[in-house]
């Protein structure tokens, strides 16, 4: 779904997060007015423009009264509100998650087309991920380097689904879409067929420049090369649903 | 009783080595084998991915020659686009290799060698190391880790980092060299160059010294490999496969890379990881041949430059006749080869076209195979990948530089063993000739973390039923 319009009667609310006595409108969630107050929230799935997800839990927030973590992301801000966004419970869930990541496929950083310009390398420098205390799966996943302009590497992908969603919501294609279940699941084009055989893929790239790590690439890159511009998305997305 | 001596690990070369002496009843040495105990599967691992990642991929083969491994894996690729890499692009990878060659040849000589080379084989090892030179001759040492840092710097200058740079790429480099950069690095050259003639000066007056040496290290009849210039000059980069036999006739030449397989093949043995290239028309192991700074020098005319001239013209007095047979002038060679990469990068770096902004061709894959052949400093370096119609790797084949010396080094500690090694009544001073010899050639399992001989060895003397009879320590 795209994000509703906005309102013209919306309310005011006032809140308060890390401290910090702020306004927001009321039809605006926490990890909006946390961007908007330049207070840093991590998330991997998340992007302005995009339908909310919720699914990488990394914009995790302790929110008083309630007895359970809310996602940032997900979570409408309320009339005093008090919010915390940086604890050390949440620095821990933090730097688990992004361990369980690593963990889970291949992200060996160091020959990656992304490196240097990846958010879950970024995030795990951030987050002081110096090294990862779970085992390795060491599971190797197949690469499909069929597309004449871009291939896909689901050793790297974090199943954020932001490509699935932006080739919905924004190019319209719906190329995009995930099959499988727990580790056996990954991001498909069409049905399961190899991309470049993708009938519906309009080879626009967007998919390649809001897939946060090293997933999705351009063809012709070589490491470190992968520089991703997300610039165009808020820009669609306002013109996509304009009145 | 015959009785089997074990060297492990061998120390001041990277990675983990072992050697084992065979003795005989007399004690005397029966058999002599390098064993590399170490698997990585490269090979096997880089099956499936794309391209364009093997040069940062195999370039983590090693922390001292990455870059080596970068330019044979570029050089391979660019083979897989069919293109031809433009000359200024082309100039910036020499002047990056050479870098390499002379930080990396700094290194066996300075910190891993000269120890042995000026404390002597039969010191105490708690001292023979490059602390033990820092205190010895402190000028020595400052300018063996000067020189290092300065062929260091220009890698780092160049490619953003001074270990496994990504600046290389498939078809050129990824950014071409501004006016700072440039004069940066062609300041430090100087000082380099009177450093490498310095050192050069001095171990000339040592090499006397060493007549045992040079007769029992690893002196054998051998064929060289390397590559030339289309001259038959001294190349690093690019070139042609030479193989020079003992006599110093040529039996090939003019090889394009490409062909190597038509020339060279490989063995197997049980005892060892490391592959043992050979000469094909003269099948295995007859067929045995070195390379490395030795096989290079042998194997050229000119190097192209004044001063290396003059040394590589003193080089080949070493000798009455034919190419230097004795493994031990490796090191003179080093030397002679850090001048020829000092005079030669200025030379690119004054050549105004280095400012060129064109340093990259752009291609998809447009064949099957690559294959990418550079010299290492410590020899030819070759790289062979086959892909699929979507560009991922199906197939490697990479042989690096140490493996063609293999049969060399064996042959060569049995030799070292022969002279030196009395089963008898063990020394120390021994194992660390037999140990020496292997650094001669400085295998491409150096790292500087080994680089202080601080690691332990362990020598064990077995009876026929393999029970210990005597051991030996140290570290």
């Amino acid at each position: 779904m795209p994000p509703p319009p906005t309102q013209p009667n919306v309310r005011v609310v006032t809140l308060r997060i890390d401290d910090r006595d702020l306004s927001a409108r009321e039809d605006e969630t926490i990890i909006e007015v946390c961007r908007e107050n330049k207070i840093p929230i991590p998330s991997l799935c998340h992007l302005d423009g995009l339908t909310i997800w919720g699914g990488c839990r990394l914009c995790m927030v302790e929110v008083a009264g309630q007895n359970r973590l809310l996602a940032a992301c997900s979570t409408r801000v309320a009339e005093g509100m008090r919010i915390q966004t940086n604890t050390e419970k949440l620095q821990r869930y933090r730097r688990t998650i992004i361990e369980l990541l690593f963990a889970e496929r291949n992200h060996v950083c160091s020959v990656c087309v992304s490196n240097g310009h990846c958010e879950l390398q970024w995030l795990a420098q951030r987050c002081g991920v110096d090294h990862v205390r779970v085992p390795y799966r060491q599971v190797p996943y197949p690469v499909d380097s069929s597309h004449e302009m871009f291939r896909v590497d689901h050793n790297r992908c974090i199943l954020c689904t932001r490509c699935v969603r932006v080739c919905d919501e924004i190019e319209g294609a719906h190329t995009w879409d995930v099959m499988g279940r727990g580790s056996d699941c990954r991001v498909i084009t069409d049905l399961a067929t190899p991309w470049g055989e993708s009938e519906s893929c309009t080879s626009c790239g967007k998919c390649v420049q809001v897939c946060p790590t090293g997933a999705l690439v351009k063809q012709g890159t070589s490491v470190g090369e992968m520089v991703k511009d997300q610039h165009f998305l808020p820009i669609l997305a306002r013109r996509r649903h304009a009145p | 009783m015959s009785r089997t001596i074990t060297i492990e690990p061998v120390t001041r070369i990277e990675g983990h080595a072992r050697i084992t002496l065979q003795l005989g009843d007399g004690g005397e040495v029966e058999d002599a084998r390098f064993h590399l105990t170490q698997f990585r599967g490269f090979e096997k691992f880089c099956e499936g991915r794309p391209y364009r990642e093997m040069p940062a991929l195999t370039a983590r083969t090693c922390g001292i020659c990455p870059v080596s491994h970068l330019l044979a894996s570029n050089k391979a690729c660019d083979h897989l686009l069919s293109v031809t890499i433009p000359p200024t692009g082309e100039h910036l990878r020499r002047i990056m290799n050479l870098a390499q060659i002379t930080q990396s040849h700094a290194l066996s000589f300075f910190h891993l060698s000269s120890p042995d080379l000026l404390l002597g084989w039969d010191s105490d090892p708690i001292s023979r190391n490059i602390f033990g030179v820092m205190r010895q001759d402190p000028a020595l040492a400052r300018d063996g880790i000067r020189l290092r840092q300065i062929g260091q710097s220009i890698i780092e200058t160049l490619g953003g980092k001074k270990i496994h740079p990504t600046w290389v790429v498939p078809g050129g480099v990824n950014e071409p060299l501004t006016l700072e950069k440039r004069d940066a690095m062609l300041k430090l050259l100087p000082e380099g160059l009177e450093i490498a003639k310095r050192t050069y000066d001095f171990f000339k007056t040592l090499v006397p010294k060493f007549k045992d040496e040079a007769t029992h290290f690893g002196r054998l009849p051998t064929m060289f490999l390397s590559l030339v210039t289309p001259q038959g000059n001294l190349e690093h980069y690019d070139g042609l496969l030479r193989i020079k036999d003992a006599k110093g006739r040529i039996v090939e030449d003019m090889v394009p890379p490409e062909d190597y397989e038509r020339v060279i093949g490989e063995a197997v043995e049980d005892f060892s990881y490391m592959k043992f290239p050979y000469y094909k028309p003269q099948g295995y192991p007859k067929g045995i041949y070195r390379v490395g700074p030795l096989a290079r020098l042998n194997n050229a005319q000119a190097c192209g430059t004044p001063y290396a001239d003059v040394a590589l013209a003193e080089f080949h007095m070493l000798q009455e006749s034919g190419p230097i047979a004795s493994s031990f002038h490796y090191h003179y060679a080093r030397l002679v080869e850090i001048i020829y990469a000092l005079e030669m990068m200025e030379r690119l770096l004054k050549d105004p076209t280095i400012l060129d902004s064109r340093v990259r061709a752009r291609a998809r894959s447009n064949r099957a195979e690559g294959i990418g052949v550079s010299e290492a400093p410590r020899g030819t370096l070759i790289h062979h990948y086959r892909i699929d119609d979507d560009g991922l790797i199906t197939w490697v084949n990479l042989i690096i530089a140490t493996g063609h010396n293999n049969l060399a080094m064996n042959q060569s500690i049995r030799q070292v063993a022969d002279a030196y090694v009395d089963g008898n009544n063990l020394q120390e001073g021994m194992l660390n000739r037999v140990e020496a010899v292997i650094r001669c050639f400085d295998p491409c399992l150096s790292c500087a973390s080994h680089a202080f001989g601080q690691m332990p060895l362990r020598i064990e003397l077995k009876d026929a039923s393999g029970r210990v009879v005597d051991s030996l320590e140290r570290g």
